[in-house]
């Protein structure tokens, strides 16, 4: 087996799976380990300053890549015009250094802050790194190889539907600079990490928060069946 | 209407002691975990007084409760989509330095340390990092200090007291203070519930005990900034959020809160309270000075045939609503209107209850002397006429218990007033003048009233202090599934450890 198929065929298998699997079985036989783990109460200043960017940045970024996963012909047609794809770059690239500014002073508060240290784990510190390599090879992807918001229809499109529906094509991604290839690698062990650490938080946006009613009881027993 | 049961806890604050039992006997039980040193779900704050956690009454800081705005009420904290903006980062929760930093001391230094010149000590530490600190404050460190100026001076309810009243009650020789014993207030509109984000936090129906389910808890943190009571804490080692859960382990065995069974000075009582579900809504929301009185409105009448027919309907049984027939809680809020929730403005209709507290008259300097300020002989009467010169401002109380509302607080101090001036007629003169009876009834009293309120008060056992309907908790696998089937599963299960995910 080459190192393409290593990379690009067996480990995104592998982090596939894992995470699908694991965050399953945690979700539902381990919920009370899910948690984002705030620290708020320990320290807010440094968190402010570190969560807000890191969060609506990256938020954002993995939106127009899923973007670009679903909707590529859009994305293209959007970048027909120059100042549009400026524009989208640009945006992009903001958004990118705004992730890496937090992610680093969130990597800073969790070292230098002896609360902090106090409820850091091991994983905590892994996942912390590996978000970091992740921001910094993609926004020296975004600088090094312009156009990503492009180029990535032609490649990593087909490339990551091919993962998903079962027909791995490795050489798309076989070609391209080590950077580049770094960042995919980094995002699929990110991924096979994900269910063992707090980024299980990721999964329970709160989206019904919209539409439920402001008040929730719940009856040990159903009073219904006693009426009757 | 939608008839409803709760567990209502009555505080009466004159018979406070402030000797923190209560919380004590919650800490051991509940909270003497890590991550939970510094939550203290049962506290006693001296009042004036700036509270715990310091100044948790200051919505402007912490935006607690609801709002009343143009399309009905709304969380003072955020809209539902603020509050998803919020969830990186939450302005209005309250830090570690608002509550304390939980410490202990390194009591093995005493056995441990070398030989010195000197004694050795037991050196404060954190409870969270492990480190030598220098203890700046702690749960209760105002506790008593009524007049101080670092504390009673920043009491937020003293805000809207004219500036020479404010002076006058830092004054030494006028000075004055009470206790209040707080814990969650299960409300009937919760802020917390509202707030959160994935919907963890819910009431109870049976008994309206609002719970936080942790297995669904995400450390959003939503609640505790929401409770207007800063009732909810957020365990910082295991990354959810912990509240009083009104002992209910305790009371489904028919025994009392661990606070309320206690208590030394016996001011807690508790019952059933009947309710319409249905009012709530319009209930807490109309003008501040009609709050009480609406409050008092949907809590229903457990003789009344209606609610009786009404609450079978609803699948209430029979020893429910006999103990809501004879619940403490029932007589003092409904029957003798004595008993007020703490802060109605924030109009999350709080299930607890505080009788207030009766104050010394103010005394004035007369050639060197202390004296009281009015005539020498009759002075009960003197302060049933003269609530103003009580030491505790009736306005004070009045925004601590009414929403800012003088009369309903002077209604329920008369009523107080004539109880204790009648008894005393009665049982140190012996005879019951026509002054005594009066006074009485200019407070809205009957004889037989006073002799059951005295009573209440007084002398009760531990059987009429606290009345518990039987749960049935042993019943309530029938509504899901077949006894039998189920006693051949039944088990314990495999039990999680609460341990920190990661």
């Amino acid at each position: 087996m080459d190192w393409n198929q290593l990379f690009f065929v067996l480990i995104p298998y592998i982090s596939v799976t894992l995470f699908i699997a694991v965050t399953i079985y945690r979700s539902i036989f381990r919920p009370f380990t899910v948690s984002s783990l705030s620290s708020q109460l320990l320290e807010r200043k440094k968190l402010y300053w570190g969560s807000v960017p890191f969060h609506y940045g990256i938020v954002l970024i993995l939106l127009t890549h899923l973007l670009a996963l679903i909707f590529p012909k859009a994305l293209l047609l959007w970048n027909a015009v120059p100042i549009r794809l400026y524009l989208l770059e640009i945006s992009g690239l903001a958004l990118g250094l705004w992730a890496l500014a937090g992610v680093v002073l969130l990597i800073y508060r969790r070292i230098s802050v002896a609360y902090i240290r106090k409820v850091t784990t091991p994983m905590d510190i892994v996942v912390l790194l590996l978000t970091l390599v992740s921001i910094i090879t993609g926004v020296l992807t975004a600088v090094g190889y312009r156009f990503g918001s492009t180029w990535f229809t032609g490649v990593f499109t087909p490339y990551l539907w091919s993962i998903l529906t079962l027909q791995p094509r490795p050489e798309l991604v076989a070609p391209l600079p080590w950077l580049i290839q770094l960042h995919v690698l980094n995002n699929f062990i990110l991924l096979a990490v994900f269910p063992f650490s707090r980024l299980v938080h990721i999964l329970t946006w709160p989206l019904h928060y919209l539409f439920r009613p402001w008040q929730i009881v719940i009856w040990v027993r159903e009073r219904r069946q006693l009426a009757e | 209407m939608n008839v409803r049961t709760h567990m209502s806890m009555i505080f009466h604050l004159d018979k406070c002691i402030g000797c923190h039992t209560c919380s004590v006997a919650c800490k051991n039980i509940w909270t003497d975990r890590k991550g939970a040193e510094y939550m203290w779900w049962n506290n006693v704050e001296t009042r004036p007084g700036t509270g715990y956690p310091t100044q948790w009454e200051n919505q402007e800081e912490f935006r607690g409760g609801w709002e009343r705005k143009k399309n009905g009420l709304n969380l003072k904290l955020h809209t539902r989509f603020q509050g998803l903006l919020k969830l990186f980062y939450n302005p209005s929760l309250p830090d570690l330095r608002d509550y304390y930093e939980p410490f202990t001391f390194d009591y093995q230094n005493l056995f441990n340390s070398p030989q010195k010149d000197v004694q050795p000590i037991a050196e404060p530490v954190s409870m969270i990092t492990g480190d030598p600190i220098d203890i700046e404050t702690g749960p209760n460190w105002d506790d008593d200090l009524g007049g101080s100026n670092v504390y009673a001076k920043n009491d937020p309810n003293l805000e809207s007291l004219p500036e020479e009243v404010r002076e006058q009650m830092n004054e030494l020789e006028r000075l004055v203070f009470n206790y209040l014993p707080r814990i969650c207030n299960h409300c009937l509109n919760p802020a917390c519930v509202a707030a959160c984000p994935s919907g963890a936090i819910y009431k109870r129906g049976e008994d309206g005990v609002v719970l936080v389910n942790e297995n669904s808890c995400r450390a959003w943190r939503m609640c505790v900034a929401a409770c207007p009571y800063k009732k909810v804490y957020y365990n910082w080692s295991t990354g959810k959020s912990e509240k009083c859960i009104l002992c209910f382990p305790r009371m489904e065995t028919g025994q009392a809160p661990a606070c309320a069974h206690s208590c030394v000075g016996r001011i807690r009582y508790m019952g059933v309270l009947l309710y319409d579900a249905d009012r709530i809504p319009d209930a807490a929301d109309v003008p501040d000075e009609e709050l009480i009185a609406a409050h008092r409105e949907i809590i229903l009448d457990p003789h009344d045939p209606e609610v009786i027919a009404a609450a079978k309907a609803n699948g209430i049984d029979d020893g429910w609503i006999e103990s809501a027939q004879n619940s403490p809680a029932y007589k003092f809020v409904k029957e003798w209107e004595l008993a007020l929730p703490l802060h109605p403005e924030f109009r999350t209709m709080v299930m607890m209850y505080y009788i207030p507290p009766l104050s010394p008259i103010v005394s004035i300097i007369e050639k060197n002397l202390f004296r009281l300020d009015l005539m020498n002989e009759d002075y009960d009467f003197e302060l049933f006429d003269r609530l103003d010169a009580a030491r505790l401002p009736v306005k004070y109380l009045a925004n601590l218990f009414t929403a800012g509302n003088e009369g309903i607080m002077r209604t329920v101090l008369r009523k107080l007033l004539s109880v204790r001036i009648y008894m005393r007629r009665k049982t140190v003169d012996g005879v019951v003048d026509d002054v005594a009876l009066k006074t009485l009834a200019d407070a809205g009293l009957t004889e037989e009233e006073a002799i059951a309120i005295y009573k209440m008060t007084a002398l009760p056992t531990m059987e009429e202090r606290f009345v518990f309907p039987p749960y049935h908790r042993e019943m309530s696998i029938e509504a899901g599934m077949d006894p039998l089937a189920h006693k051949g599963e039944a088990g314990l299960g495999y039990i999680q450890q609460p341990k920190r995910g990661s």
